[in-house]
């Protein structure tokens, strides 16, 4: 019954087994690997030839050959941070009322449309940006900023309302990445212990005060660690991005110009590109936007981890 | 009256007045900070309301607009040359069917084993590489994949294919899936193991047989998730997959997508074509919405230990 025959085939079986499995887990860090040699090398030849103006200068002109990516970079950081400004305190809003406040009904079917928007495809919110917000902003919002509170006077939002603009990238960014922010925020809130909250309200502290003061502090870098989230999630937006806000490669103080970011240059060029040069210079955008969000997204789950939230999606 | 009690009397006025200053204050005070806390509980109400009504509005104007222009043809016809009423996206549809199933062929076995490796070799340094890296690659803008698969498997063919568009979708499920598959694997209590192995089974027919198949409902979520998210990513497929006007299922030319053929609908300057990219989406929307639903149902329904 248990001749050395079967013996060998057992442990065989099992290496195999093993060897199957190690081999498939190392298919991740080589995939991450792959893709960072496969970018930087094919960026190099533009990075080499530009250097460090590839990423300070503004001039981008595929005809004569000059390739400066400051706009893009520019757009990006821009989109970025105003997105952030905007879903920031909505989402904290959003996930303190659903810990804390809201009746179960109510927390449960907030939840699931606030889960829903993080499952409506990008293209999907550039479909709705393109053709229902730009037209809402330019025919609403931008006019009342620049005419009605005056602040055409300000760098900001002065000039032509064109519609596709940063502003129409921020907003959409922002309805984007409100979803992440406020998950992240929940689940934190939710670790901060009871003890917590009970001591606040026996020191007489109004159930406001209670998380201002004991509740919010004390899962503070949770908090700052999904906003961070939220950014790397909106410095590699690309489809709804693309699709609203203008794409120009040009840098205006004016949220009201147009655009464009590091992501929707790669997509709107790529296919398009002819030269070496050109598709060196793209993939070279694509290395930038590599290097930032590791560095964004890897900042953002040490400061969750630390915190003890539960581990973001 | 005397002097003393002159005194008495304006120390006691002065006492009460006093007393009086601090209860009114701190009634003031206290009133300020009910109404203080009224007002910021109040705007967390107001907060949950303005981040729902873009969801709200997204779905109305889809209902609105997508279910106008969907019908029968939509299905089943080919898209309609610009100018022209009409038309379908039947090989877009069949094409993201095709380019998911590349996709998941290669990326679920790929992931799930990589599960089974993280959940058993718990401690290993590999074990916790991976599951870092995993997170770092699924932060990566989804772009990057997209010209990552042209510079590996578009470049050196010069030409498009629905099997680069499926690998590039590959990449982003393999971490995903490998994240929750190790998950419900450790969900499984260690007796269930230690039992198969004690009944003579083997390393891998225990890992398979007994601790995988008591995980599988909740791996098959994971899968169905990671399925769903990729359903409607479009910067991948640009430069792989492309798009393509006409009727392909071959892996190897240029295949058409949903979520590509928005995109260019709804950037085009037609009104017959952004009424087709509003129907689109519905369906994309609906696809998606499926397979989520898909993912639960699978859960609830068995009792594997991963239903919650």
């Amino acid at each position: 019954m248990s001749g050395g025959a079967n013996i060998e085939g057992r442990s065989r079986g099992d290496r195999v087994y093993r060897w199957i499995t190690t081999a498939s887990a190392f298919v991740v860090p080589i995939l991450l690997g792959l893709i960072a040699w496969e970018v930087f090398a094919a960026g190099w030849p533009a990075l080499s030839k530009f250097g460090i103006g590839f990423f300070t200068t503004s001039d981008w002109d595929p005809v004569k050959g000059n390739f400066g990516a400051a706009p893009a970079l520019f757009g990006t950081i821009v989109s970025s941070l105003l997105a952030l400004v905007i879903a920031t305190p909505l989402a904290i809003g959003v996930a303190v009322f659903l810990s804390e406040f809201a009746p179960r009904p109510v927390r449960q079917a907030v939840a699931f449309f606030v889960d829903l928007l993080a499952a409506i495809p990008s293209v999907v919110y550039g479909l709705w940006g393109i053709l229902v917000l730009v037209p809402f902003l330019r025919g609403h919002i931008m006019p009342f900023f620049r005419d009605t509170l005056h602040l055409g006077a300000t760098p900001f939002f002065s000039g032509p309302a064109y519609g596709p603009s940063m502003l129409a990238g921020g907003v959409i960014l922002a309805i984007m990445i409100l979803p992440y922010i406020s998950a992240v925020t929940r689940e934190v809130l939710v670790a901060v212990p009871r003890a917590q909250r009970e001591a606040a309200l026996a020191l007489g502290a109004t159930r406001w005060e209670m998380i201002w003061d004991a509740v919010l502090p004390f899962a503070r870098s949770g908090i700052i660690g999904g906003v961070i989230l939220g950014l790397g999630r909106a410095l590699g937006e690309t489809m709804a991005v693309t699709m609203v806000i203008g794409n120009r490669h040009e840098i205006s103080a004016s949220l009201l110009a147009p655009g464009y970011t590091m992501a929707s240059v790669i997509a709107n060029e790529f296919s398009e590109a002819t030269s070496e040069l050109h598709v060196a210079s793209l993939m070279a955008v694509g290395a930038g936007l590599f290097i930032v969000t590791v560095i964004v997204n890897v900042i953002a789950r040490w400061l969750v981890w630390r915190t003890g939230g539960a581990r973001p999606a | 009256m005397t002097a003393a009690a002159q005194g008495t009397a304006r120390r006691d006025a002065a006492t009460r007045s006093y007393r009086e200053l601090i209860a009114r204050s701190t009634a003031r005070t206290l009133a300020r900070r009910r109404v203080m806390a009224r007002v910021m509980i109040g705007s967390t109400y107001l907060a949950a309301i303005v981040a729902t009504l873009p969801l709200i509005l997204i779905v109305w104007h889809l209902l609105e607009r997508g279910a106008s222009s969907l019908n029968w043809n939509f299905f089943t016809h080919m898209p309609a040359p610009s100018g022209e009423a009409g038309g379908g996206m039947a090989n877009a549809i069949v094409g993201t069917g095709m380019i998911l199933l590349i996709a998941s062929v290669v990326g679920l076995p790929i992931g799930i084993a990589s599960g089974l490796y993280l959940a058993e070799q718990r401690g290993a340094r590999l074990a916790t590489a991976v599951r870092f890296l995993s997170d770092v690659l699924n932060g990566l803008p989804s772009i990057l994949l997209g010209i990552f698969a042209w510079q590996l498997l578009v470049r050196p063919f010069k030409h498009f294919s629905a099997l680069a568009g499926g690998m590039a979708l590959a990449a982003m499920t393999i971490p995903l899936v490998a994240r929750t598959t190790e998950e419900m694997i450790r969900l499984v209590p260690v007796s269930m193991r230690e039992a198969a192995l004690a009944l003579g089974y083997t390393k891998w027919r225990t890992s398979l047989s007994v601790v995988l198949r008591t995980a599988l409902p909740g791996i098959v979520t994971g899968a169905l998730v990671a399925v769903a998210r990729i359903a409607g990513e479009t910067a991948p497929l640009l430069f792989t997959a492309f798009g393509n006007q006409f009727w392909s299922v071959s892996p190897f030319q240029p295949i058409a997508a949903l979520p590509t053929q928005i995109y260019n609908y709804a950037i085009s300057p037609f009104d017959d074509w952004h009424s087709q990219a509003w129907a689109g989406a519905l369906i994309l929307i609906g696809l998606v919405l499926v397979i989520s639903l898909a993912a639960r149902f699978v859960t609830r329904n068995r009792f594997g230990l991963a239903a919650d």
